[in-house]
């Protein structure tokens, strides 16, 4: 049994007319707008939220097309040049029998990115009305979203250390490409758009549909 | 103005907890969704304060040390973090390299600094520095922007890609890193919001 917490009747913030702080926690009442502990921008529930995912996860879907298009490196060796986009680099790790860097680079580049486009644009469609869905399944999605997201960035960095490292003029050398850059707006406008999720829409509209 | 520390609400689902403030070494979790409210750990800000501490020294070795040392034959050429950031450096890449210096060196400095001027009057047992409440806000959301533990993965990858071509020497900043890497992952256990939060605002006055 925890002792030091007691919540009896399960209380809202909201419903108790207070407005809580997501980031130190404290309760002020209700219209307060800056927190009397932490100084942050209160809001009871943020109302724009889903405004705010959908813009940021299109702007990151419109990115991630040129980011899987447009080549990720250009090699060059002895004059020959050749460029590899991400599914390519993929592709050539197999080749070399680099079966579980490949595994790391395929999880992180393409079943990430696109397994968050999936989970957000689900998750902002069910919140618009009032779902019938276990709201912990719900929760347990937006965590694992918001965590998992920015682990995509991995091929941006391998690109990063090998442009650095393969600089021997026209024996080997190795240059960033555009998708690179594309890739990386890519992977930021996704975390902006799962961390302006509000996570209370999904414990609140759960309960407008089962009144108990 | 006066609020009361002892009253907290789950920033996931809203839902309101009483946490006992003689319950400080219980942790508690959110009755509703399971959220940790309170760790538990009056140690943590000591902790916290030591662990910010030791990687600001460590990023410093990084910065100036040699990263990563290449040799294929004849040719060899070696790199420091700084040179890895630079590589994109050109033309419209400029703003892919300031972003990935962000990302791997001033994001977690900055995290490190930022809760070191916060927390650090704490240890110290004098008043807070002026805006120590926004430096630890802000210490919070840096969270998922610093991605020093990312870029190892990368570098592990990168390695592999080049096992074929060349011979990779590690150099002092790589084992640095790595340090830097487990130091941060070590103190983002104690970054426990209840406890940090009610030792900042108990000082304040
Ligand atoms: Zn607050
Ligand atoms: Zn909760």
């Amino acid at each position: 049994m925890d002792r030091s917490v007691s919540s009896p009747s399960l209380t809202t913030a909201r419903r108790a007319g207070l407005v809580a702080c997501r980031s130190c926690g404290i309760v002020s009442p209700f219209g307060t707008r800056a927190c009397l502990r932490c100084g942050s921008r209160l809001e009871s529930r943020d109302e724009a939220s889903l405004q705010r995912v959908w813009a940021w996860l299109l702007a990151g879907l419109i990115v991630y097309i040129p980011a899987n298009t447009y080549p990720m490196l250009r090699t060059t060796q002895l004059f020959q040049t050749s460029e590899s986009t991400i599914v390519g680099g993929v592709v050539e790790l197999v080749h070399h029998h680099a079966y579980a860097i490949a595994a790391i680079v395929f999880i992180a580049s393409v079943v990430i990115p696109v397994g968050k486009f999936l989970v957000i644009g689900y998750l902002a469609v069910l919140l618009r009305r009032p779902h019938g869905q276990d709201p912990h399944k719900l929760h347990t999605l937006h965590t694992a979203v918001e965590f998992i997201g920015r682990w995509s960035m991995i091929d941006v960095f391998v690109v990063a250390i090998l442009t650095a490292l393969v600089q021997f003029d026209v024996v080997a050398s190795v240059k960033p490409g555009l998708a690179a850059a594309c890739f990386a707006l890519s992977v930021v406008f996704t975390m902006l758009s799962a961390q302006a999720f509000d996570p209370r829409l999904i414990w609140d509209r759960i309960k407008e549909e089962s009144p108990r | 103005m006066i609020f009361d520390p002892t009253c907290i609400a789950c920033p996931n689902c809203d839902v309101l907890h009483k946490v006992a403030p003689a319950a400080v070494a219980t942790r508690a979790k959110c009755a509703q969704c399971g959220y940790r409210l309170t760790s538990g750990r009056p140690e943590a800000i000591a902790r916290v304060v030591g662990l910010a501490l030791t990687s600001i020294i460590l990023m410093g070795v990084v910065l100036f040390a040699p990263f990563l040392r290449l040799n294929a034959g004849p040719f060899g050429s070696a790199a420091s973090v700084v040179d890895v950031v630079l590589g994109f450096a050109t033309g419209i890449m400029v703003p892919l390299a300031l972003s990935v210096l962000c990302f791997i060196i001033v994001l977690p400095v900055a995290r490190a600094a930022l809760l070191l001027y916060a927390l650090s009057p704490i240890i110290a047992g004098v008043g807070n520095f002026p805006g120590a409440p926004a430096a630890l806000r802000f210490a919070f959301s840096l969270k998922p922007w610093a991605m020093a533990e990312i870029f190892m993965v990368g570098v592990a990858v990168a390695l592999v890609k080049l096992a074929g071509m060349a011979r990779v020497e590690m150099g002092a900043a790589f084992w640095a890193f790595a340090l830097f890497v487990l130091v941060n992952a070590f103190q983002d256990t104690f970054m426990c919001r209840n406890t940090l939060w009610t030792a900042l605002s108990a000082r304040r006055r």
